[in-house]
């Protein structure tokens, strides 16, 4: 599992209820999925487009849905889980509002972690002219499957503008919570979103 | 697979059934009989049995070699074997020919004991849910109470389906491959025109050929050339043969001009004189006649599984155009609608439909990776 997943992992999971219905968008290797089925007994499916990683979410005993993410859910019905979760995916989705859409409509609720932009780190280090690379954001500029990169801001602002409502945000820093100024200070978002009512 | 080895040398055995069969059609069958394979070990607890269900022109020969000829190596023996991803090592594999077939089960050229003559035409035509149901009295004759997996590619899929459908308490794990929950209008179209190659070729004497020493070998070889096409991607097709000339030239002539056209000529051929024409006719039919979803969920797919308990693996493949990987997910969403366990991969193979006969890393890796967790369960 990377330190990447593994500092989310314990507050997605701590958002989750038992037995709840579960999605998993760009599920990677299913490590979330098998964490979140030994600690939270959920019914869970993960999608995942890398055929690497489908076979090792089939390993584990991760249900695995091999889909391209980009093009929609509409296999899916609306409302049809209880939870969408995007962990670590948004920033390397191309079509980033439809995805969040589709998110809303599939899942009574969605779960979006990201690495935040607007952390000091990474402003300092574009500050001092080169691209951010840290744990939460450890690839090179030209090897980062990263295409769509934003700060909490960015994020909440997206949000409202498609009426989506924030019902919760988790931000850490090597796994520790940051109350103040988080868009400076902390490292990685995790938000509980819904379609606004 | 590297190090992976042959199931070796095996030999049919036949299951003999007094208990009478009755049939989808309406007709029932007194006695009857299946011809099948096996390799590997049933354990003590009987619970590590995987079935193999065969598809339009499968038989029980699935993987190792024939005592009687080496070099007739089963059609998915690069999937069973020792090492494998279906390994036989951890698992009793068990291959089988369904009824109406021409390899030793009981089919329209065994004799009919009410006349002492082959069947010939006069053979009920059998569906998938007759087939499945004759593989659970093999089950029974095998002393196999619930299959850790059933499992099958195209039509065989079909049976892994209905397998969870018919017998929910009966099958652990269904691995469809390279299905469909029914056919198309377009795929009974292709089954049709395969079908009136045979019934009009003048040799097939409506089915009774067999009491004029004859065989359609035209229809035949028709009805499989026109398949191969549907077997095949465009890609597939292309990449094999091209524009390739047999003479290097234009003969101007109804000869063999293309190397595509010889290639159908000659598995034609070699089809027409394996296989029987009226069981060529039954498993189109069986194929055309499948639709779990009218049958058992008043239209809905979703409904006639409400009442599976299998785990799933669904596997397709990007290139097969019979039955796309949109189908697939048509069962896949069924699955879902019920929150049974699934997984499906959509395996980025050239092939067309015969890729789930083929090796692909991410294909073979897939169902090996999801046996091993079904082995693993009974540990």
């Amino acid at each position: 599992m990377s330190a990447a997943v593994r500092a989310d992992l314990a507050a997605i999971a701590e958002w989750i209820r038992p037995g709840e219905h579960v999605l998993d968008l760009g599920c990677g290797d299913g490590a979330l999925l098998a964490y979140l089925q030994q600690t939270r007994g959920v019914r869970a499916y993960g999608v995942e487009n890398d055929p690497e990683n489908v076979v090792a979410c089939v390993a584990r005993g991760v249900n695995v849905l091999q889909l391209d993410l980009e093009a929609g859910l509409s296999g899916f019905d609306t409302g049809s889980f209880d939870r969408v979760i995007l962990s670590q995916t948004l920033q390397a989705v191309h079509n980033t509002a439809s995805v969040l859409g589709e998110m809303l409509r599939v899942g009574r609720e969605g779960i979006v972690s990201f690495p935040n932009f607007g952390y000091w780190r990474n402003r300092l280090q574009v500050l001092g002219g080169r691209m951010p690379v840290s744990g939460d954001l450890p690839y090179a500029w030209h090897n980062t499957p990263n295409v769509h990169l934003c700060t909490l801001h960015d994020f909440e602002q997206l949000c409202a503008s498609m009426q989506a409502s924030v019902l919760e945000r988790r931000v850490l820093t090597r796994g520790t919570r940051v109350e103040w100024l988080p868009n400076l200070f902390g490292s990685l978002a995790i938000y509980r979103v819904t379609r606004a009512r | 697979m590297s190090g992976a080895g042959s199931a070796g040398v095996v030999a049919p055995q036949l299951a003999r059934f007094e208990v009478p069969l009755v049939l989808d059609c309406g007709q029932t069958l007194p006695a009857w009989q299946l011809v099948y394979e096996t390799y590997g070990t049933l354990n003590a607890a009987r619970d590590n049995a995987i079935l193999i269900c065969h598809a339009l022109s499968g038989h029980h020969h699935v993987a190792g070699v024939r005592a009687d000829n080496p070099k007739d190596v089963g059609w998915w023996d690069n999937m069973v074997g020792p090492g494998k991803a279906v390994d036989t090592r951890r698992f009793f594999v068990i291959g089988v020919n369904n009824l109406g077939g021409c390899h030793g089960s009981t089919g329209p050229s065994s004799t009919n004991p009410a006349t002492g003559r082959p069947w010939g035409a006069s053979f009920p035509f059998v569906t998938v849910d007759d087939w499945v149901r004759a593989q659970a009295h093999l089950a029974d004759h095998l002393g196999i109470e619930c299959f850790a997996a059933v499992m099958g590619g195209s039509l065989g899929a079909m049976q892994a389906l209905q397998w969870t459908i018919s017998f929910p308490e009966r099958v652990r794990h269904a691995l469809v491959i390279a299905a469909a929950p029914r056919l198309s209008t377009q795929n009974i179209g292709f089954n049709e025109v395969a079908r009136q190659a045979i019934v009009t070729d003048p040799d097939f004497h409506g089915g009774d050929f067999y009491a004029h020493g004859v065989i359609p070998r035209r229809g035949l070889r028709l009805a499989r050339m026109l398949g191969h096409i549907t077997y095949l991607s465009d890609d597939a097709m292309h990449e094999k043969f091209g524009r390739e000339l047999v003479g290097g030239e234009h003969r101007f002539s109804l000869d063999v001009d293309f190397e595509i056209e010889s290639y159908l000529r000659y598995q034609g051929d070699k089809f027409s004189e394996r296989f029987d024409a009226n069981t060529y006719l039954i498993m189109t039919k069986a194929l055309d006649y499948f639709d779990p979803a009218t049958r058992y969920g008043a239209g809905k797919l979703s409904r006639a599984l409400e009442g599976a308990r299998a785990s799933f693996l669904v596997v397709s493949f990007t290139s097969d155009w019979r039955f796309s990987p949109a189908r697939s997910r048509e069962i896949v969403k069924a699955l879902l609608d019920n929150r049974l366990p699934a997984s499906y991969a959509e395996v980025d193979a050239p092939q067309g439909h015969d890729a789930f006969l083929m090796e692909h890393p991410d294909y073979q890796r897939t169902v090996a990776a999801y046996l091993a967790r079904v082995a693993g369960e009974r540990a």
